[in-house]
Formats: structure tokens, C-alpha cells, sequence
């Protein structure tokens, strides 16, 4: 694997960061999360990043895609993670196409023209329980004629309170906890029976609980075939958790670069505080964490676009260092910033309360280290 | 491309036809050739493969040719460790000369000390130890004591270094000396290269906790240095010494590789062979480790070990385009490799139980009783070079350019 970012990549990085510094800078963030705008999101900003092709990265160019692959969004994830900037584009452009992608032709056309041309938003419904786990799934679906009819309940959906279509993990057949009989089945929000209920979270995005009482959807709606959606399902889980690993490395990048500045500028005792060798070591300990961070993004983010044999276990060592390494960066910070870390005034406290829900986004690193010795062996 | 093609094939059949089997089968310590003028080889074919090999440059593949090395680019270095893994060959020397005082001869010596030194080391006719450390100066490397004086035509070094490794079996010492004794500490010491085989030099074997003696104790009484031997100039010699360092610490980190990296491309994973050992310890359950929270610290062992690997092959291919060679991260891969390769050990020993806590003798397995050693010479790592916390100071300063 090439562990170093090609021409192509370079651009979609560089225009990113761009991007996210005159667009969406930490100021953007707070401007949403204190407006009256309840889904965190501005609308303005993601019709931008439509525009800029950021939503059709993973689409099929026939679809008005550009097929720039996983580290191509991985760039782009990467620098808006490092100015918290909030937009639906990873769970659309990451998960939702990637499921969608294993569509019919017909509802591939019809689904991915509108995200790459005109921003549909897309969201997964997985969860069921306070932690991740993709295969414990009771959430019931039976087919009628051609249509088929959802009855259970899902929480932490993400973009759950504003998608236009919601992907719902579904149980066919089989007892939960089995991978066997799981189904993939497209819903439109606005279906009867559908109630959704947002929950505000802790870093200011929504998620949100979602009750499906009879909910209807066609059979052309469905991804993969019956009963058979968890091989699919565990692929496009792997590509997203690379993706919030690379959004991730970002914030945890950032919040680094602040609290080195920080270091240098603080006075204490008649001396700058990064002069002491107890915080100058934590500094030392923290700068090696994340090179390996970056060594691990990269190298699972380049392993799916030129393929390899070891995409699951690259995909779980990514989401399980970097969310170990953000977690201890993102504690370290407000420890290094002193009184003033634990203010609203001050940045670092939002990269906090970001990292602690980005760590369960997929499934956190205790998660990932099982599911490593898992694909390991032991 | 077509030429690295061209290149690998006729590696694969230069190597067919000069490798000799005997050294294409797994090595035990005892089988490291270090070259020098007493070399011991364990085998005659480590003689022909170290003489096959030097006449090619091979040991040193990627230095200038006109010194005696390979000459070989950062692709084709590639492809023969490639190829020379592929068939399994033993390295045909291993040597501080080709790991630590090479490299900084290349960078800082004279034509003339090239033309001699560098050929030697290549093709392992001199074995060289490290003069560094001395019993008043450890992490203080700088307070160093050791005198040169100026005799005219040549130089005569009194005073002591410690932690020579294997000082007792080599035929050079590269050491720092002090040579201005009025000036700053830094801008008083000269990097000498000086033959041992001389009555003002004697070495005495330090025995550490694991029972070994790799390191010595050398003193110097009136030793005498021809004035050649000075690399750089006269109280330049720091500057030597902290870019040989670099090299030295590249190569211990180098140690804490290893562990679950799978290979790349195609390739299947690589089953942990930490993992792999535990469960003949402490049995599995449905194929996991039975203990849940050892295989818990196995699995952070590995991802760490994991994503160390790639770093290290993400700071050489960033290297390839830059051709900087090592540089103050090389501290980072130091402290870490070290680091890592501690907790290794800790964990095997977690593993193994009482089954890792024996000394000698019956009732453990030879394999057994080298890792108890092994655990006990790990506990060096995060010393010599320069120790963990020195790394760090490093790292605070010169990478991320915090406040002194």
C-alpha cells in the first residue's frame, strides 16, 4: 500500500482545508450550535459542498459521481475534522452511498443523481442497544406482495432527525446476535408509521431514536438480497469507520497544534509553561501517538481503493488507535489548558465532547481491539 | 520499472548461485557474524557468503560504490531485502560499523579516512565498538572527561568509557574525547577512531542482571592515536556524535518491531505470534487466549506493534523523497521501539508464569530460559542510545519547538 497521498488526493486535501478555513472555521460550529437551528447543521454550507462534487465522491461517474474513492472523502473528512465543521456529508456521502451502491440499478440511478446533484441526505438505522454491535438486530421486517413492512425500534441514527432516506438494518429471519438473515431495506422519512425522535447530543450534532410501527417500503428498496445484508453491511461499516477515523485524526490533529500553541504561550512562575519537562513529555508522548495515527489512516484508507485481503482488520486498526489516541489528546488538552480548558470560551472543550461520541460512532476501541484479535486468531 | 524488473531477476539468480544453503536456514544467536580481525565464523559457508556478499557491497547496499559499497538506489535496496527474505539468507554481517559509524563516516570524514575505514567495514575486516558513556557521564553524554592531548604527530588519550558493547572482541573504538578543556562542554570534544590492539588500551566485562556480559568497561592509559584518526575538525566532534546517535537509535527501534503487522498486498494476515505463545500457556477457549484480560493487553500490544511497523515504513518512504536520512524523529521511533519492545517481553512473561521466572538448569525449556535472559537485556533498551526520558526532551525540542 502506498502510504503517501497521490496528486489527486493532494488537490481534494488542499481544497478542503481551504474550505474549512475561510467556510467553516471553529466560529461556524459555535454560529450553528447556538441558532435556532435544531440539526446542527447549516443548509447553505452543504449545498457548497455538493457543488464542490464532496457528495459524489464514492458515486459512480454514470451517477454524477466522480469515483474518487475512500481516501479521497478520507481527505476531505480529515480537514473538516480538524474545525469540528458539522454537515451531513459523512453519514450521506460515506455510509448512505456506500450502501446504496449495492442497490438495484434503478434505485442506484434514482438515489445517487440526487445526493451527487442535489444533496439528498442519507442515514443508516443500525443500532439498537447503548453500544455498537451491527449484528444484534431484532428489528423485524416481512414481506407482504411487493412490499415489505418494518416494525422495531432504532437509536443513535445519525442525520436521523433530517435525512430524506433512511437505510434500516433489519432482521428477516434468525435469532438476534446471527448474522444470517439480516436485511438492508430503503425508507423514505416521511412514511407513515415512521416517528422519529431527535436526540441532542452532547457534542451539538443529532442523532436520533426512530420507531417503525408497519412502515412500508417496495421491494426494489431493498440492498443485497433478502436475509443476506450482512456481508454488505460489515463492508460498508468498515469503509465508514475509516472515514470517521480520517475526520477523527483531524480533530485530534487540531486540538493537538492548539494546545501546542498553548504550551508556548502561557506564563506561569516567570516562564513559559511548555518549558516544563512534566508537560514537555506528555507534549513528546502525545506527538508519537498520532504519527502512528496517521500511519494507520493512511494505510487503511489506500488499502480499499487498491484493494487488499486485510481491509477488516486495517479498518478496526484504524478505529481502535485513533480512537484511543483522540480520547487521550482530547483529556490531555483540557488538562494542559488548565482553568480555561473547561470554558465554553476556549475551543478545546468541543473537541472533547466531540471525541467522546465520534469514539462510538461504529463501534469504539475496546470494540475494535475484540474484533482484531478476532480477525487475528486469538 | 523495466530496469527494477531487470534488477530482481538478476538478483534472484546472483543469490541462487552464491548463497550457500547452510545459510538460507533459520540462525540462533551464536550465529551472528560480526566480522573484524578474530572472526569467528560458525560455519565455513558464513565465510564464503560474508566474502560473496562484501565483494558486492551487499552488507552495505546502499553506499557509494568508489568506498565499496553496493551503490544500490532506495528501489533496488528494496527489491534485494526483498529477495534475500524470499530465500530466507542469514545477513551476511552484522556490525556497528555498518549500523552506526558508517553512515556518520560517509557524512563527516575525509577522503583519505573513507578510502580506509569504510571498504573494512563493508566487507567486515574491522569490528568496531562505541566509545561514548562514561561512569560520570550518562544522560549528561556532554560532561564527558575522557582527554586527548596533543603530542604533535600524534594524540594521547587517558581516562574511561563504560557500556562498550563487546569492546572486548572488537579491533576499533570510535570515542569522544575532550580536546578543549576551557571551552563550553559541547565545544570541547573531538571524535577519535582508535585501534585497541595496544598496550594503553584494556577492556573488562561488565556482568549485567540477565548473566551476560555484552557490555565492557575500556580504559585508556596513554593510548596513543595518529592524528589521521580525528574525524571533523578539532572540537567538531558533537556534532559527529549526535548524528551517529540518530543512526544508533533508528537501530534500537528497529528492535520493538514485530508482533501482528501483516504483510502487504496480497498477502494473507499474519497470525500474533504473542498470541499464538499465550494460548500454549494459558489455553484457548472457542480460539480465543482463555484469560480475557490478558488477550485484551495482547490485542493493544499488537495494534500498537501494528501501527509502529507502518510508521516506520511510512518514515522511510517519506525519506525516499526527501533523501534526508534519519533526523530528530528518529528519537520518537527510538523511545517508542524501545518502549514497545519492553512491554513484549513483560507480556510474554505474563503469558508464561512461572514457566518464565526460571534461571538455569532442569525444569524449563532452553527457549524458556532465553526469554527470561532476553526479558532482563530489554530493560537496557529504553537506556542506552539515550534513555526514554532523554527522547522525549529531544522530541519536545528540536520537533515540536517547545520553550527551553
Amino acid at each position: 500500500m502506498s502510504l503517501v497521498l497521490n496528486e489527486e488526493q493532494t488537490f481534494l486535501k488542499d481544497s478542503a482545508k481551504k474550505f474549512a478555513l475561510e467556510r467553516t472555521p471553529t466560529t461556524h460550529f459555535r454560529e450553528v450550535r447556538d441558532s435556532e437551528i435544531e440539526n446542527c447543521y447549516n443548509e447553505e454550507i452543504w449545498n457548497e459542498m455538493v457543488a464542490l462534487g464532496w457528495a459524489g465522491i464514492l458515486i459512480p461517474e454514470e451517477y454524477g459521481g466522480s469515483n474518487f474513492g475512500v481516501a479521497g472523502i478520507a481527505s476531505i473528512l480529515e480537514e473538516l475534522g480538524k474545525t469540528l465543521t458539522p454537515s451531513p456529508l459523512f453519514s450521506t456521502a460515506v455510509v448512505g452511498v456506500s450502501l446504496v451502491n449495492h442497490a438495484n440499478d434503478v434505485v442506484k440511478k434514482e438515489i445517487l443523481t440526487k445526493v451527487a446533484g442535489e444533496g439528498l441526505k442519507l442515514s443508516l438505522a443500525l443500532e439498537e442497544s447503548n453500544h455498537h454491535n451491527p449484528k444484534k438486530i431484532s428489528c423485524s421486517i416481512e414481506k407482504e406482495g411487493e412490499d415489505f413492512f418494518i416494525n422495531g425500534e432504532k437509536s443513535f441514527v445519525l442525520d436521523g432527525t433530517f435525512a430524506d432516506k433512511i437505510i434500516v438494518a433489519c432482521r428477516s429471519s434468525n435469532n438476534e446476535s446471527e448474522k444470517d438473515g439480516i436485511s438492508l431495506l430503503i425508507v423514505d422519512t416521511n412514511s407513515e408509521g415512521l416517528s422519529i425522535t431527535p436526540t441532542k447530543m452532547v457534542d451539538s450534532r443529532n442523532a436520533a431514536n426512530i420507531k417503525f410501527d408497519n412502515v412500508k417500503s417496495s421491494a426494489d428498496n431493498l440492498i443485497g438480497e433478502e436475509g443476506k445484508g450482512f456481508e454488505i453491511l460489515e463492508k460498508v461499516l468498515d469503509i465508514s469507520r475509516v472515514a470517521i477515523s480520517a475526520e477523527m485524526l483531524g480533530s485530534a490533529l487540531q486540538a493537538y497544534e492548539i494546545t501546542l500553541d498553548y504550551l508556548k504561550e502561557r506564563d506561569q512562575f516567570g516562564a513559559k509553561i511548555g518549558s516544563f519537562q512534566a508537560l514537555q513529555h506528555r507534549a513528546a508522548i502525545m506527538f508519537s501517538e498520532l504519527e502512528l495515527c496517521k500511519s494507520c489512516v493512511i494505510e487503511s484508507v489506500t488499502s480499499f481503493d487498491e484493494g487488499s485481503n486485510d481491509l477488516e482488520r486495517l479498518a478496526s486498526l484504524a478505529k481502535a488507535k485513533v480512537g484511543e489516541v483522540f480520547h487521550l489528546i482530547s483529556n490531555e488538552s483540557v488538562q494542559l489548558h488548565g482553568g480555561v480548558g473547561v470554558t465554553d470560551e476556549y475551543d478545546i472543550g468541543l473537541y472533547l465532547k466531540r471525541a467522546r461520541v465520534a469514539e462510538q460512532i461504529f463501534g469504539n476501541s475496546e470494540f475494535h481491539k475484540n474484533r482484531y484479535a478476532e480477525l487475528t486468531g486469538y | 520499472m523495466e530496469n527494477l524488473e531487470q534488477f530482481r531477476k538478476d538478483t534472484q539468480e546472483w543469490l541462487e548461485a552464491n548463497c550457500p544453503p547452510e545459510m538460507r536456514k533459520p540462525m540462533g544467536p551464536r550465529d551472528v557474524v560480526w566480522g573484524g580481525r578474530n572472526c569467528i565464523f560458525p560455519h565455513p559457508d558464513a565465510e564464503l557468503w560474508l566474502e560473496k556478499m562484501g565483494e558486492k557491497g551487499w552488507t552495505c547496499p546502499t553506499w557509494p560504490k568508489e568506498y565499496g559499497g553496493g551503490g544500490l538506489s532506495f528501489d533496488e535496496n528494496k527489491i534485494l531485502q526483498e529477495e534475500l527474505s524470499a530465500i530466507k539468507a542469514r545477513p551476511a554481517l552484522s556490525s556497528f560499523g555498518i549500523w552506526m559509524l558508517g553512515p556518520a563516516l560517509l557524512e563527516f570524514a575525509s577522503e583519505e579516512q573513507k578510502k580506509e575505514h569504510i571498504p573494512n567495514i563493508v566487507k567486515g575486516k574491522i569490528r568496531w565498538c562505541q566509545g561514548y558513556s562514561e561512569p560520570g557521564s550518562g544522560s549528561d553524554l556532554a560532561s564527558l572527561k575522557t582527554k586527548a592531548e596533543d603530542k604533535g604527530d600524534h594524540f594521547e588519550v587517558n581516562g574511561q568509557k563504560v557500556w562498550t558493547s563487546y569492546a572486548d572482541e572488537c579491533d576499533m573504538i570510535f570515542t569522544l574525547v575532550r580536546t578543549g578543556p576551557q571551552e563550553p562542554k559541547h565545544d570541547g570534544i573531538s571524535f577519535l577512531l582508535i585501534d585497541m590492539d595496544q598496550p594503553g588500551v584494556t577492556t573488562k566485562p561488565i556482568k549485567l542482571i540477565s548473566g551476560k556480559s555484552p557490555f565492557c568497561e575500556t580504559f585508556f592509559d596513554n593510548a596513543t592515536v595518529p592524528k589521521e584518526n580525528l574525524v571533523n575538525e578539532l572540537n567538531k566532534g558533537w556534532d559527529v556524535a549526535k548524528r551517529l546517535l540518530q543512526h544508533e537509535r533508528n537501530m534500537i527501534a528497529g528492535m520493538g518491531l514485530g508482533g501482528g503487522s501483516a504483510k502487504k498486498g496480497k498477502a494473507k494476515p499474519v497470525t500474533s505470534g504473542m498470541a499464538t505463545m499465550a494460548k500454549g500457556y494459558v489455553g484457548e477457549e472457542n480460539g480465543k487466549i482463555a484469560n480475557p484480560a490478558l488477550r485484551q493487553k495482547i490485542a493493544s500490544f499488537d495494534i500498537n506493534s501494528h501501527a509502529f511497523s507502518l510508521t516506520m515504513k511510512r518514515a522511510s518512504e517519506e525519506s525516499k523523497s526527501s533523501n534526508s536520512g534519519p533526523s530528530a524523529a528518529s528519537s520518537m521511533f527510538k523511545y517508542y521501539g524501545s518502549e514497545s519492545n519492553k512491554l513484549r517481553y513483560e507480556l510474554m512473561l505474563e503469558a508464561m508464569g512461572t514457566k518464565a521466572l526460571g534461571w538455569e538448569g532442569a525444569g524449563f525449556g532452553p527457549a524458556e530460559l532465553a526469554i527470561t535472559r532476553e526479558w532482563l537485556r530489554t530493560k537496557a533498551n529504553s537506556i542506552e542510545g539515550g534513555t526514554s526520558e532523554v527522547q522525549l526532551n529531544i522530541i519536545a525540542k528540536r520537533v515540536l519547538d517547545l520553550p527551553q
